[in-house]
């Protein structure tokens, strides 16, 4: 049940269009506070405070860069979402497996139905 | 033949694709009857549908809830049916609550015939390219470029396994 915890602190920070913004910026590399700052007409702290969201998500870290704190994408939170994905495709094809089962019944019914009446 | 295919499509979709050895006719009222859909929307063992509500017209709603036996809390997907053709087409829009809301997805739901049974293909389009990267873990930085293949590599072994 973390699992689905962490999953819905993962979406709870991608719910917000300037956290998304912020991710896809992210994804091309990392940038401090300021880079990201520039793009989205935004003051530094009101960044801050959506990089905080993303971090205790665990989808962005930070690392010490002399006077600089840079970001990037973090591997735990996207592994959570790779790991969701597959359990997410692994519960489809159980899901599908059950549904070959019920299908396969319901070509029967019919049949035996007609056959009664033959 | 019948194994589960997925994939992306552009910076927004993702394609599933699966074999069905049943009649269009049957697959579609699979996905739409709701005490059908309540015997095999279940996912992995465990879990129930206590609540499958579906409204199967244009613009009508649907709710599922699940729950697990032993673990006593569940999640439910709400949505809305945007276009129905009967036996080849379903177009619908779905959101989950974990509890919080996911981003919508829009999810376009073919049924062709294939040799004697079905093949289904499924188009799902996420909000942004973004939403899609992290659903699917694709495209991030140097670093985790590999882990989109990693995860087609693994993702074919699993079902294997589970076979």
């Amino acid at each position: 049940m973390q699992e689905l915890a962490q999953l819905d602190a993962v979406f709870l920070a991608m719910g917000d269009p300037t956290r998304r913004a912020i991710l896809a910026r992210l994804a091309r590399g990392e940038a401090t506070v300021g880079e990201l700052a520039e793009p989205f007409a935004m003051s530094q702290p009101a960044v801050s405070q959506h990089l905080k969201v993303l971090e205790g998500a665990g989808l962005v870290v930070s690392r010490v860069d002399g006077q600089r704190r840079p970001r990037r994408l973090a591997p735990a939170g996207i592994d959570a979402m790779e790991r969701w994905l597959a359990t997410l495709r692994a519960g489809m094809e159980k899901s599908y497996e059950r549904l070959d089962e019920v299908l396969a019944r319901m070509e029967e019914e019919p049949k035996r139905k007609k056959g009664r009446k033959a | 033949m019948s194994r589960l295919m997925l994939k992306t499509e552009g910076d927004t979709h993702v394609i599933v694709t699966r074999h069905f050895a049943a009649s269009p006719e049957a697959v579609y009222r699979a996905h739409l009857d709701p005490k059908i859909v309540q015997r095999w929307l279940l996912g992995p063992d465990g879990w129930t549908m206590p609540v499958c509500d579906l409204d199967a017209r244009s613009g009508g709603k649907f709710r599922y809830e699940w729950k697990h036996e032993t673990k006593g809390h569940g999640f439910h997907i709400t949505g809305e049916f945007v276009e129905l053709t009967p036996h080849s087409k379903i177009v619908h829009i779905e959101r989950m609550f974990l509890p919080q809301q996911t981003p919508d997805n829009h999810i376009e739901t073919r049924f062709e015939p294939d040799g004697s049974g079905t093949l289904m293909t499924m188009r799902m389009t996420l909000p942004d390219e973004a939403t899609r990267a992290a659903m699917l873990s694709t495209g991030m930085e140097k670093g985790m470029e590999n882990s989109y293949e990693r995860l087609e590599r693994m993702i074919p072994a699993r079902m294997e396994a589970g076979k």
